[in-house]
């Protein structure tokens, strides 16, 4: 549908532009209270009073048109560039009326792009609460354009400030706010002149930003900068005469027409609860035990709705045995995609509420004190505060983690948290943990309260906390940093979380772990199912002869017939061919071929091992009964020692080997997509393969 | 005297800068000259500090408050 005019939607970060946005559009996505939640461009249809469409463009929250980070940059070219099909008719500019100051500084720079400019002066009733007085009239006046009082969050003043969309004008009336000229006079006269620009701000902004943005030729860029040098423009002196002059602007408008009472009430209630929050002593204490009340509510809330999906589909591949003809067919689509698909599908609790957790954490506000807390104690390792909420969220995925790691400006932190983010034990790796752990670490207590099982459990995590960290330090010795690291960040008032939005969350987040985790599995069942039923040549037959001879037909029970004849068949297939040609690579670290099997299909997504392991070990029915596999693998013997093939080495140079490999193809495909090379996802596949190995190596031979 | 020698609870005014880059993000962020920052807290570590200033909380480094002078 095209809209019949285009509206961007601009404003500081936690001004709630998102809960606008969602309001306006009625479309939802994720909103936080952490700065620069939302990344990626979103766009929504409005209807307006008069029956007209506007199409609401959701632009990332910035400070100033001056870019900090990767996100807040699309803010100036998104306005800027006349030729994109998505520039804006006009600009709805929300402003937070309890911290209009730093609010206004955005605004009067939007402003002097001179294209139609609304204000939306949200919040307005907790402005009111805190005893702030708003001349509105004068205020609209003095800015020449219009300003509607809203609060996005109780769905306030929107209607009006529909209205006002549709009686917007088509040419831009806003008030002059400094004089541009006098910042640059002849840069921005010669810019304006060779580049035909009616708009000095335009020009000026080009000085600063021609490197940057796309909609110049490289020759326009050239000559730019040619005339910079001529003109010896700074940019950053530029800059800070233009913010001065702007908040002198904005201090003689706010005197004239906004009265502010010396303290505000919002701030000390948010002010309590810091006290407490970020206690010296309390405050780091009080983040580990919400990390703890974290997990804890992960594993012990999801244990319940995980069974049941898992005897949802067990009954379901059940049914469909019984109903469908047996056949190669029902076997890929039953064994292969359902039993792949379960895999996915029990994890969506765990996913879920995971993501509950992080939102609600983003959305009071409390996320920002986390990072506020540990920065210097990222910084050692080459990391920084903002660098702790991927951490954390690596605990469910990394993929949505790296994108959010788009947050962090500086471009080595930023690639280091990247770097590291897939070392952190995701969901994906807890049930081979559960797994291997239950077939080699004996379920008894020690030291009265801690379960040996449980223990070699949170040792992995924190085992791969501390791989993360351990890397990272080595990764800032290595990389060298194109820019300074600074810190300067918001720390918003702590706000109570919006429900609708953590539902959302919980939603989006699980769907797009379900479409993105199941094409992978699914692709994976499906090619290991074939290379696993069929072989090359005529070996399958042969099997089937040998065991039609009444040596073995009769004195085994017909299940064991199956089972051996299956066995058979999958160790002369493609894919056992597969782990007998690894196998040589693998020997040192205690794998057999059925497990290298497993190994490769894991590159795809780490969930699979366990399917991988039940087909191997042609566990009959239900692929997700973690206790039959484990049976089956714990049962294994080598043919050659007549040991069992699970020791106690072998497990862990298993866990260690899970623990570092970068075995998530859609881990691999979002780091190329943030980082924009292949160098990236190659140099951390390599070195996380590398370490693997290594480690495998290191825990067999010291554990045999 | 420098932002970063001042403790929790104490007032000043910004005078100037001493490093140009960071002057303009802190101009950005409402750190103005004649603007007044009181000190509200110091992370657990000691370092980041936060700060009050236009209205609003700020959270920055030690070594960036350094470079930040008072009157």
């Amino acid at each position: 549908m095209k809209a019949d005019i285009r509206v961007a939607l601009v404003g500081n970060p936690n001004t709630g532009k998102s809960t606008l946005f969602n309001t306006l559009t009625g479309l939802n996505q994720k909103i936080g209270n952490f700065p620069g939640v939302t990344v990626d461009k979103k766009t929504g249809i409005c209807t307006l009073p008069d029956g007209r469409t506007a199409e609401i463009i959701d632009l990332p929250g910035t400070y100033s048109l001056y870019p900090k980070s990767q996100d807040e940059s699309i803010v100036f070219s998104v306005l800027a560039d006349k030729a994109n099909a998505h520039t804006p008719d006009l600009v709805v500019v929300i402003i937070d009326a309890t911290n209009l100051k730093r609010n206004l500084l955005l605004y009067s720079q939007v402003a002097d792009l001179k294209i139609p400019v609304i204000v939306a002066l949200n919040m307005i009733d907790l402005s009111k609460k805190a005893g702030i007085t708003i001349d509105i009239d004068l205020f609209a006046k003095k800015l020449g354009v219009p300003v509607i009082p809203i609060s996005a969050r109780k769905v306030e003043g929107i209607d009006k400030l529909k209205a006002a969309i549709g009686f917007a004008n088509k040419i831009a009336l806003q008030e002059p706010s400094i004089d541009v000229e006098a910042i640059a006079p002849q840069l921005i006269a010669q810019i304006s002149e060779e580049l035909k620009l009616d708009n000095p701000y335009f020009a000026l902004q080009l000085a600063h930003q021609h490197e940057t943005v796309k909609f110049l030729t490289p020759q326009q860029s050239d000559r730019i900068e040619e005339l910079e040098k001529e003109f010896s423009f700074h940019s950053q002196k530029a800059q800070g005469a233009e913010t001065i002059a702007r908040y002198s602007f904005i201090n003689d408008l706010l005197y004239d027409t906004v009265k502010i009472p010396e303290t505000a009430k919002d701030e000390t209630v948010s002010n309590k609860i810091d006290k407490v929050l970020t206690h010296r002593v309390f405050g780091l204490f009080i983040f580990l035990g919400i990390l703890l009340f974290m997990f804890q509510s992960i594993f012990s809330w999801s244990a319940y709705p995980m069974e049941k999906i898992g005897d949802l589909f067990a009954w379901a591949q059940n049914f469909l045995h019984q109903v469908l003809p047996a056949g190669p067919l029902t076997g890929l689509v039953v064994d292969g995609v359902l039993g792949g698909l379960s895999g996915v599908m029990v994890f969506i609790p765990q996913i879920a509420i995971l993501f509950a957790f992080i939102s609600i954490l983003e959305d009071t506000g409390y996320m920002s004190r986390v990072t506020f807390m540990m920065d210097k104690l990222m910084r050692k390792v080459g990391l920084n505060g903002k660098s702790v909420v991927p951490l954390i969220g690596g605990f469910a995925c990394a993929v949505p983690s790296i994108m959010s790691t788009r947050t962090i400006e500086n471009w080595k932190d930023r690639m280091i948290t990247i770097m590291v983010t897939p070392l952190v034990t995701c969901s994906a790796r807890l049930p081979i943990y559960v797994l291997l752990i239950g077939l080699v670490v004996p379920n008894r207590n020690v030291w009265w309260v801690f379960n040996l099982q449980g223990l070699a459990l949170t040792g992995m995590y924190i085992f791969s906390l501390i791989s993360a960290v351990v890397v990272a330090f080595a990764f800032k010795l290595i990389l060298q940093g194109r820019e300074r690291g600074y810190f300067i960040m918001e720390l918003p008032v702590y706000r109570m979380p919006r429900w609708n939005n953590v539902a959302y969350s919980m939603y989006d987040r699980s769907k797009a772990f379900v479409l993105q985790a199941g094409k992978v599995i699914i692709a994976v069942s499906v090619i290991l199912w074939v290379l696993a039923s069929y072989g090359p040549g005529d070996r399958f037959a042969k099997i089937e002869q040998k065991y039609k001879q009444p040596q073995y037909a009769q004195k085994l029970k017909p299940d064991d017939l199956t089972r051996a004849i299956n066995s058979e068949k999958l160790e002369n297939s493609y894919a056992g061919a597969l782990g007998h040609f690894i196998e040589p690579a693998i020997r040192p670290l205690g794998f057999d071929w059925k497990i290298g099997i497993a190994l490769i299909t894991s590159f795809a997504a780490r969930e699979v091992f366990v399917g991988t392991m039940a087909t191997i070990y042609s566990v009959d029915g239900n692929a997700e009964k973690i206790e039959s596999v484990q049976k089956k693998m714990g049962s294994a013997k080598n043919p050659e020692t007549g040991k069992p093939v699970f020791s106690l080495a072998v497990a862990f140079s298993l866990m260690m080997f899970y623990a570092f490999a970068m075995q998530c193809a859609s881990t691999v495909a979002v780091v190329y997509r943030e980082t924009k090379n292949w160098r990236w996802p190659a140099i951390q596949f390599a070195y996380m393969t590398i370490l693997a190995y290594a480690a495998s190596l290191l825990a067999y031979n010291l554990l045999k | 005297m420098t932002l970063s020698e001042l403790v929790p609870g104490e007032i000043g005014i910004v005078k100037e800068f001493t490093d140009l880059e960071m002057s303009v993000k802190l101009m950005e962020m409402g750190c103005l000259p004649g603007e007044s920052i009181t000190v509200s807290r110091v992370a657990p570590l000691g370092d980041p500090i936060a700060i009050n200033v236009s209205g609003y909380q700020l959270s920055l480094r030690k070594f960036e408050a350094s470079t930040i002078i008072l009157q």
